[in-house]
Order: structure tokens, then C-alpha cells, then sequence
């Protein structure tokens, strides 16, 4: 990377990500104005936004291309007290902690006490969602059952299309205005609805169209008094490029770059939506601006290169709002999850669509080395070896990105959730692993679902053992089960009963932000809101899915192998035993312990006696979510991803059947429980593969290789073991190839590793920015050790 | 008799593939990689770090020949007869008996498995040990049955055997791994305790046959990696004609460690690692016979 690069990236690293209090004290400043009371809550929610857009500060850092911060300056993160407001204790909690720490000065704490606490309090989205809830839904939530994503931010993951590439905001308005002028006010009873949506929309396009101008401005100002010649050109050029995007569809390679920048600090400044905001295909979307500007002779590889190292850069200056009511122990993370997609199909055609800017986007990835945006290849068998070798290069230098996902059954998967073939092909995954339909889609993770903790009630006839609470339904007491089919009843009746719970809880929570917390700007980018006049959040998309994420099938696998091996087929343990066993965490139990771990079929050995009941487990899971109807005219589908909930879901869990202690981590994704896998990556593949991934909106499976797995032409052989799993229908796999004596040293020595990225769960981080007990669990994973 | 059966075995032949290790081999090298591979019968393993002391071992062993020494659980090599009762016994599984009898169809269906990854690698099966050629009979049993079942078959063999099993195996390998030790016969005898004569002929014989061939040299330092042995072997391999490329295995000290979890005795000398400038002048000088020379690890 050239000195320009180098200096940006380094800045952006070196900063300490801090609170900054600006957004919070503009959103308060215009909701204790009249203007909320004056208009309807779209239009409220529209000018709100346009409001922080044109006073918030703008920020054009020293020598960068790609202009526009959401906050003062890169790293200041700032809050969203209409969603969920942090306390004092929030504050010095983040402040303090040893890990994903975020700096908090006095005077936003001051701000904070004197101001937004006070003005927020009982108002904020996520009081009214935990008011809106039953007792028995909080039971669950309180448990570690499931759960909640809304409490904490907004519905998003949304991954934008072209269309902001072949449009300008202008006919944005243009269209918005067409959708308005047809509302029939004498027969839709819904046409004032439309038309307030539709008034909000056009608002939001003003907002972002202001903020660009703002930015301009300032890059004029600047330019007047650059005295570097070189520099003032740079600027007068960045200047014209603010001017012409968003307003206008973008010409050059340059403002479609700009452009989705600024649509991109559009989305996550009018609300914190889940998974950042991510730009999707960028060498699909991109390549017609390169191919163009390179014919003519007017950008270069090297310039392009450039200008795409400093649009990484801009994304490493966004760190993740942190959470509220956060503890010390809990793991933060600085990712917000946008995710960058190379390859794929051609959506007409469903022909190969990687091109020279698929390479070129990998080698930024690899020369860059940041740990956001993170980036994706989407897999093809239409895709070329050479385009996965080039992946799998990146793969080797060892942090976690890209990770590999597979085109052919997410289109299968597209289909099964009654998308069209154009719109399957235009979509891939976005965040950790979930599918969605670029530019069309409203895709909502809506929280986790603890299966281990389901196990648990079964054989403990629905009460909690770590509280004693009856929270779940009486399903009868194990002891008393004479097959295995009984235990699996109640297994399946406690997981239908919660899963009723939390979709209840979620038919609510989702009219809760229909109602009172609309995205007009994000409405704006997502066919068919305009058409619609619907918002994002009200079933405006083209598709609507909310997705419960189950999380541990490769523990309850285990578990229930052994329950199903000792207990009934082979009778050598009682039930009673069995659970006094795991009642005492195993103490003076030791012997059954190791006979469980020992001589148990286990998941991730290609084993069909453990591999049979992770197919039964997910097609229970199947049954009590996938294809009920959500509130918005879409579906519930499952997916298999954990992030790192599996260490709160395990803390949560007593010892289970498959000798696992007491509050340790669950397995992730459809990953093996943590060393059940004794036979190397391919039973491993070969037991993910088993259940059907083409009717889920997404898997995970983390493997870790040492380094020397990888050397030299041994790198030929892990393309084929992807194309494997991917021919037998796996959705993603991911790998962190490092060895266990370098976390090891990272875990004692954190400040000389600060460079150390490991993959996590769908994301890269920081190795020393992670929790103890996570780093633990990294290491832990079965190293994929071959010789 | 077999002793293991691993997967994604990736350097023993082209593509991913799965590794049979066969028990018994005729030689005996010195710093041999797999000391578990040696003896023909099976034998005890026992796994220190899975221990976890709760001495069902000691109460199961017929011959009193476990105790317990300084805290840790050992075992008498002198008085074991290796009747392996106490393996039943070992919950942890860290005693193990290393090697069994198993049928060739159980076998084959454990390679079979991942029969998907080798259509995708261009892999297969590759029989190894021990020394294959040392059974004949199940060697052929196996390959026939993974030949009928489609997969390619690779034989990873000293070719220390006569000449009329290599004659029975060469039509049922569709790639032979031949290892050579050492082309001085008199080093040879001393550093594996049989001579070369019959290894060097039966590969002469082989390369006469067509068939496909990767020689491979273990590269073990102050053993066999003098200048003259590496011209040596240079020589030998350009003269045959159906040698794909030459393998220089470079040695690591799993071997000594591995020998360390039997309970009887196996000699395993430490020797240096190589150095990559050393590697390198061999590569050099194998290259000027117009070989290809690649540098590879052991399978284990």
C-alpha cells in the first residue's frame, strides 16, 4: 500500500474508539422541539434524520479519498437513546474494561446525566419491547432460552443492490413523487398511510442529498487554503464528486464508491440497524465503472486499488455502537459485521460473474488486514479454480477472511423461500452467514435459541435446574421414559413451546417498530417500499423473513447420543444416574464422564449414529419454525449460527450427557462440540452436509487448520474439500489457520499481538479484544492437525 | 493387520485421500517415523497426558505388571504380556492396543466414505504401514476391492519383499511410493538391518512394468544425506524411466515421541532436523540429473 494508505490505516488503527455524544444530543434536541407532536411518525422519524444530517459535524480526514464519518471524526461512535439508552454504569463499564474498550470523557457523561438519561428514560424502544413482553416470555428471555435482538438495536441487515449505482437520489424523488400522485384517497383507506410513508422517504432523500452537499462544502473550504498543489486537486476533485453523488447516479469509478459511502452513513445514522449496512457485491456492482474508466485509459489498477483501500479504511473508522446494560465479563466486539461479497453468479444469466475486480478486491482484503468490512467469496461450481485458489491464499495468511460461501445452494435456498431466479442469483449472505436478496429484502435475525437449554428442561420435565423454576410445560419425568422416542417427545414439545413464546414475542416486537420507529431512508433503497409505500419495517420489501438462529447442534447431538446409547440402547446407565451425574457437574462421576466422551458416537466423525440425530434435532427445529407466517407478509426460516451467544448459552446450561461440564461453551454453527471430532476435516464436512442446508437461510461451520496444512502445494488440496462440501450442499465454512502456541503467547503477551485476527463466528476480531473464556474456546477447537 | 486408518491424508500420493496403515515391517531404520508400525503383532499403547489415575488398569492387570511410580501410572514392560485386558479398562482411552484384524470390507467402507473427495482431488487410497507388501494376501484383498469400487490405489511400500508378491500387487497399485533408504548396501544393512539389494531390483523390476513411481527418500541427517549417497541416489533414479518425481521426507522428531507411548521398547534414534540450505543442495544436485525433486513431510 502507498504512504497515503499506510498513514490512513494506521491512524484508524491506532485509535481508541470513543463515545461520542453528538448524535444523542441531536436526536434529543429534536424530539424536545414541537416538530415530533406536529407530524406523523414516519415524517417524524424522516425529519429527525434530516436534522442530525445537517448539523452534525462533518469530518474530511488529511490526505483520504472517500469522505463522510457518522461521527466527529473516524472511530467516535456515537448512540441511539430512541432505540436503548446507556446508563452511567454502561459508561464506566466500557471505559474501564480490559477489552473492546471504548473511551468516555466527563463531558458526555455530564451530557448523558444531566440530559439524555432524563429526557430517554421510559421512552426508549427497548422499554416499551421488555413492557410489550408476557412474564412467561421473560421467564425464557431471563433463563438463557433465547434471545432478543431488538433490545438492543434495530432491524436491519440489509445488504444494498445496483440500484443506487444506476440511480440518483433524484429519481428517487422523482419515483416517490409518481407512487404519491397515484394514491387513491377515495377508495385505499390506507392512502394517508402511503402518503406520510411516502412524504418521509422523500425527506430522507433530502437529508442524505444535504449531508452530501455539507461534505462538499467543507472539501471547498479545505481546498482554498491546501497549499500542497497535488493535495488541492485531490480535494477540488473529491468536491465535484460530493456534488454529483448521491444526487446523481454516479459515472466514475471513484463516485460509485462515494456513492454508496454516503448511503451507507445514510443507514447507520438514522437508526443502528443490526449488521452495520454492506455494500454486497461490490465487483458485480463495480465492475461496468473499472471496465469503463480502464478502456478509456482513465483510472488505472493502481489507482482503483487505492481508492479501494481507502473505502476499507472508511469502514474500519465505524466501530459497533456498544451495547447497554453491558458487564464486564461480556465480550464486545468493535465489528459491526458489514461484510464484502466477491463472485457469484450473474443474476440474468446464472453465468460466472467473478472478474478482474474479484481479484482485486482480494488483494485488498489481504494487503489491508483489518478486521472490518470483513469479506466473502460466493462460491460457484461455474466459478473458476483459479478465483478459489486466490481465495484460499488469502484464507492462508491467516485471518480469517475471506470466508467461503456456497452460490449454488444459497440459490436453492432463495427458492425454497419463494424468491424469483433473478432475485435468488442478485442475493448471497450478509453479516455472519445469513442469505438475502440484495437490495429487496428485509431479513431479520430476530435472536437465539438455545437448544442445550431445551435439552435441559426435557430431562428435568420443563423445569430450570439452575433456578428451580418451572418455565417450561410438564413433559414428564425421564426417569420414567422406557424409549428413546418418549425422550424425544419431550424434547420437541419444549422446543415447540418456546418457540411459540418467542415468535409471539416477535409478532409483537415487530409491529412495535412498524408503529413507532419507521425507516424512511432505509425504505428508500429496498424495492418495493416506494411501490409499496410501505416502510422497511412493515412488510415494505419484496421479501420478508425473520429467522430464530439455532444455536448447539453439535452438543445436543452429543448429548442425546449418549442419552440414546447408554440409557436405551445399550441399558448400561440408568436415567437416574445419568442425571444425577450431570446434577453434580459430574463430581464423583468421573468414570462415567470419560465412558460418555470416550465411547459415544459423536458428531463431526461421520458417524451415521450420532449424524442421524443431528438430522432428527434440525428437523425438529425445522418443524416448530420454518414457514410460519411473520407480521409482515413474510416467513420464519431457520438458520444455524451462533457469534458468540454459544459461550452465553453454555454459561447458562449445566453438565450435560456428553460430559460437558457446567457452564462451559456450547459447539458454534453446525461445528462439532468442542474436540468430539477425532477423524479430520472431512467426516467433519461429511456430517455438516448431512442435514439439508437448502432449506435454512444460512450454516456455520469454523474450522481451524495450523499453518502447515496450508504450505506450499498443500493449498490445492483444501480448494477441493470446499468444492466437496459445497457439491453436497454446505452453506459457508470458514477457516482460522493459526497455531495454538501463537494464541497461547497472544493470551500472555496481549499488547505484542495486537495484530493478531482470529475468525470467530462469521467475523473476524482482534485475538487479545476477546473475552477469556472466548479466547479459550479458540483455542480449544479442535486443530485440524494433519500430517 | 492394521494399526490405523487416517483421513485427508495429504501427502501420500496426488489429492486428498485416506491412509491405511498396515502392522509389520521387515526393516528396522533407525530413526523410523511410525516405531508403532514395527512389530508384527499388536501391541500396547498407553497415552500419559489422557490419563486420569483412577487405576482400573492396576486391578485389571493379570500380571501385576502396572503400578503406580511417583504419582504416575507405569507400567512394567518385563512383566506386561501385552494381553491388553486393561485397555477395556481404560475409560480415558489412554492405554490402546495398536493394531488389529479387520475385515477388508469394513475397511474398504471406511476409505469409501470419502470417496466424494477424491473424485473432487484426483485422490484415492494409499496403503501404507509397516510395510504392505509384508501381507500379500490382504494387501491384494484390499486393492482389488478398491479398485472394483473405483478408487485409485497407491501402494507406500520399501519394496522389501520378493519379487513375486510385487508381481501379484503391481497390477492392482495405480501408483507405487517407493522408498529408499540409502544406496550403499553396507549403510543400508546399518542404519534399516536389511540390505538394499532386493529394494533396488524390485523397483528396477517396477519401472520395467510401467508403472507409475514417486521415489521417496527420508531425509535424515547425518544418516543418509551425505553428498555421495544424494549423487547416488540421483544416479540410480535417472536411470529408470517411470519415475514421476523424487520425495525428499524431511525427518522430525515424531518418531522418537511416538515410541515413547509403546509400552515395549522400541529403539528410535534423535537426529538433527535438516536444514533448509542442506535440502536445498540436495534438491540441487538430484536436479542436475534432470529429476524433479520435491520436499515433502512424513506421514504419521
Amino acid at each position: 500500500m502507498n504512504e497515503r494508505v499506510s498513514k490512513l490505516r494506521q491512524q484508524s488503527l491506532d485509535i481508541l474508539p470513543y463515545i461520542s455524544s453528538e448524535r444523542a444530543e441531536l436526536i434529543t434536541d429534536f424530539y424536545q422541539s414541537n416538530v415530533p407532536m406536529q407530524v406523523s411518525t414516519p415524517v417524524c422519524r424522516a425529519l429527525s434524520f434530516k436534522y442530525i444530517m445537517e448539523n452534525k459535524s462533518i469530518c474530511i480526514n488529511e490526505g483520504e479519498l472517500i469522505v463522510g464519518e457518522r461521527g466527529p471524526a473516524p472511530k467516535a461512535t456515537p448512540t441511539y437513546p430512541e432505540l436503548c439508552c446507556h446508563d452511567l454504569e454502561d459508561f464506566r463499564i466500557m471505559s474501564t474494561r480490559d477489552r473492546t474498550r471504548y473511551d468516555v470523557c466527563d463531558q458526555v457523561k455530564q451530557v448523558y446525566e444531566e440530559r439524555i438519561i432524563p429526557f430517554w428514560s421510559g421512552k426508549t424502544m427497548r422499554e416499551k419491547l421488555f413492557r410489550a413482553m408476557t412474564d412467561k416470555w421473560h421467564q425464557a428471555h431471563d433463563a438463557g432460552i433465547f434471545t432478543e435482538f431488538m433490545e438492543q438495536r434495530s432491524p436491519g441487515h440489509a445488504i444494498m443492490d445496483d440500484k443506487i449505482y444506476k440511480y440518483g437520489m433524484l429519481r428517487f424523488k422523482e419515483r416517490i413523487a409518481e407512487t404519491r400522485a397515484k394514491l387513491d384517497f377515495l377508495n385505499d383507506h390506507d392512502a394517508y398511510n402511503k402518503d406520510q410513508q411516502l412524504q418521509a422517504m422523500d425527506i430522507a432523500c433530502d437529508a442524505i442529498m444535504t449531508f452530501a452537499r455539507r461534505c462538499e462544502d467543507k472539501v471547498r473550504q479545505l481546498a482554498k487554503v491546501e497549499t500542497d498543489p497535488v493535495r488541492k486537486a485531490e480535494l477540488l476533485n473529491i468536491a465535484e464528486v460530493c456534488k454529483h453523488v448521491p444526487a446523481n447516479a454516479p459515472r466514475t469509478f471513484h463516485e460509485a464508491l462515494q456513492t454508496y459511502w454516503f448511503i451507507h452513513l445514510g443507514v447507520i445514522s438514522e437508526l443502528n440497524t443490526w449488521d452495520s449496512f454492506n455494500p454486497g457485491r461490490l465487483d458485480y456492482n463495480l465492475y461496468p465503472f473499472y471496465k469503463k474508466q480502464i478502456d478509456a485509459g482513465e483510472l488505472t489498477k493502481d489507482s482503483a486499488t487505492e481508492l479501494l483501500q481507502c473505502f476499507w479504511i472508511k469502514f474500519h473508522n465505524h466501530p459497533a455502537p456498544p451495547k447497554v446494560g453491558i458487564t464486564e465479563e461480556a465480550s464486545g466486539t468493535y465489528t459491526d459485521f458489514a461484510l464484502i461479497n466477491v463472485g457469484g453468479v450473474h443474476p440474468d444469466t446464472g453465468a460466472d460473474a467473478v472478474n478482474e475486480l474479484s481479484y482485486l478486491v482480494l488483494d485488498v482484503v489481504q494487503e489491508m488486514r483489518l478486521i472490518q468490512p470483513s469479506a466473502c467469496i460466493q462460491l460457484s461450481a461455474k466459478n473458476p479454480d483459479s478465483f478459489l485458489k486466490r481465495a484460499c491464499q488469502v484464507v492462508r495468511a491467516g485471518f480469517g477472511q475471506p470466508s467461503l460461501f456456497n452460490t449454488d445452494v444459497i440459490i436453492k435456498e432463495m427458492l425454497y423461500n419463494d424468491k424469483n431466479m433473478v432475485d435468488a442469483r442478485t442475493g448471497g449472505p450478509s453479516g455472519c452467514v445469513t442469505i438475502s436478496s440484495f437490495g429487496k429484502e428485509s431479513c431479520i435475525l430476530t435472536g437465539y435459541y438455545n437448544w442445550a437449554k431445551v435439552f435441559e428442561l426435557a430431562c428435568n420435565n420443563g423445569m430450570d435446574p439452575v433456578t428451580g423454576e418451572q418455565i417450561g410445560p410438564e413433559t414428564g419425568d425421564p426417569r420414567q421414559f422406557t424409549s428413546y422416542d418418549q425422550f424425544m417427545d419431550a424434547y420437541k414439545t419444549q422446543l415447540r413451546y418456546f418457540a411459540d413464546l418467542k415468535i409471539e414475542g416477535n409478532n409483537s416486537i415487530e409491529r412495535l417498530f412498524a408503529n413507532e420507529m419507521p425507516s424512511p431512508f432505509m425504505s428508500v433503497l429496498m424495492d418495493d417500499c416506494i411501490d409499496r409505500a410501505l416502510d422497511y419495517h412493515n412488510g415494505g420489501p419484496r421479501y420478508n423473513t425473520s429467522y430464530i438462529q439455532g444455536v448447539g447442534i453439535g452438543t445436543v447431538t452429543d448429548a442425546v447420543a449418549a442419552i440414546k446409547c447408554h440409557v436405551f440402547d445399550k441399558k448400561t446407565v440408568t436415567m437416574d444416574e445419568m442425571l444425577a451425574a450431570t446434577e453434580s457437574n459430574f463430581v464423583g462421576h468421573e468414570q462415567l464422564r470419560q465412558t460418555l466422551i470416550n465411547r459415544t458416537a459423536r458428531y463431526g466423525n461421520d458417524e451415521d449414529y450420532a449424524d442421524c440425530i443431528t438430522v432428527e434435532l434440525f428437523n425438529a427445529y425445522l418443524d416448530v419454525i420454518d414457514g410460519r407466517p411473520n407480521t409482515k407478509g413474510g416467513k420464519y426460516r431457520v438458520n444455524l449460527l451462533p457469534t458468540t451467544v454459544h459461550i452465553y448459552f453454555g454459561q447458562v446450561c449445566g453438565a450435560l450427557p456428553n460430559g460437558r461440564l457446567a457452564g462451559l461453551p456450547l459447539s458454534d454453527g453446525i461445528s462439532p462440540h468442542q474436540g468430539s471430532d477425532l477423524k479430520g476435516p472431512t467426516a467433519v464436512i461429511k456430517s455438516a452436509a448431512r442435514i439439508d442446508h437448502s432449506r435454512t437461510g444460512g450454516t456455520l461451520l469454523n474450522m481451524k487448520f495450523s499453518p502447515q496444512v496450508l504450505e506450499g502445494d498443500n493449498l490445492n488440496k483444501l480448494m477441493p474439500l470446499i468444492r466437496t462440501y459445497f457439491k453436497m450442499d454446505g452453506h459457508h465454512i470458514q477457516f482460522n489457520v493459526i497455531d495454538v502456541k501463537t494464541l497461547r503467547q497472544a493470551q500472555e503477551k496481549p499488547e505484542e499481538n495486537r495484530n493478531l485476527i482470529v475468525r470467530v463466528a462469521g467475523y473476524s476480531d482482534c485475538f487479545i479484544d476477546l473475552g477469556k473464556d472466548l479466547q479459550d474456546e479458540i483455542i480449544n477447537r479442535t486443530e485440524q492437525k494433519v500430517f | 493387520m492394521i494399526f490405523d486408518i487416517k483421513k485427508y491424508a495429504i501427502h501420500d500420493g496426488p489429492g486428498i485421500r485416506t491412509t491405511v496403515f498396515f502392522k509389520g515391517c521387515p526393516l528396522h531404520c533407525k530413526w523410523c517415523h511410525n516405531p508403532e508400525s514395527i512389530r508384527t503383532s499388536p501391541e500396547l499403547g498407553f497415552r500419559q497426558s489422557r490419563c486420569i489415575g483412577c487405576g482400573q488398569c492396576i486391578e485389571v492387570c493379570p500380571d501385576d505388571a502396572i503400578s503406580v511410580v511417583d504419582g504416575v501410572i507405569t507400567t512394567d514392560s518385563a512383566k506386561c504380556t501385552q494381553c491388553c485386558k486393561c485397555v477395556d479398562a481404560c475409560i480415558p482411552a489412554a492405554r490402546e492396543i495398536i493394531g488389529s484384524e479387520r475385515g477388508i470390507n469394513e475397511i474398504v467402507d471406511e476409505i469409501e466414505k470419502d470417496i466424494m473427495f477424491y473424485d473432487s482431488s484426483g485422490g484415492g487410497v494409499t496403503i501404507s504401514g509397516g510395510e504392505p507388501l509384508a501381507q500379500p494376501d490382504v494387501l491384494c484383498a484390499l486393492l482389488t476391492e478398491c479398485r472394483d469400487r473405483g478408487i485409485h490405489t497407491t501402494v507406500d511400500t520399501t519394496c522389501y519383499a520378493k519379487l513375486d508378491v510385487v508381481k501379484r500387487v503391481r497390477p492392482l497399485g495405480d501408483l507405487f511410493l517407493c522408498d529408499v533408504k540409502h544406496l550403499d548396501d553396507k549403510i543400508h544393512r546399518k542404519i534399516t538391518g536389511v540390505s538394499n539389494e532386493l529394494i533396488l531390483s524390485n523397483i528396477r523390476w517396477l519401472d520395467d512394468s510401467g508403472a507409475d513411481i514417486i521415489i521417496r527418500m527420508p531425509f535424515v541427517p547425518g544418516y543418509n544425506d551425505s553428498e555421495s549417497n544424494i549423487k547416488a541416489l540421483g544416479e540410480f533414479v535417472s536411470s529408470l524411466s517411470s519415475v514421476l518425481f523424487i520425495e525428499l521426507l524431511l525427518y522430525n522428531s515424531g518418531g522418537r515421541e511416538k515410541a515413547k507411548r509403546l509400552v515395549k521398547f522400541v529403539d528410535i534414534v534423535r537426529a538433527k532436523h535438516a536444514e533448509d540450505e542442506s535440502v536445498e543442495a540436495a534438491t540441487r544436485i538430484l536436479e542436475s540429473y534432470g529429476l524433479e525433486v520435491k520436499a515433502g513431510s512424513y506421514n504419521e
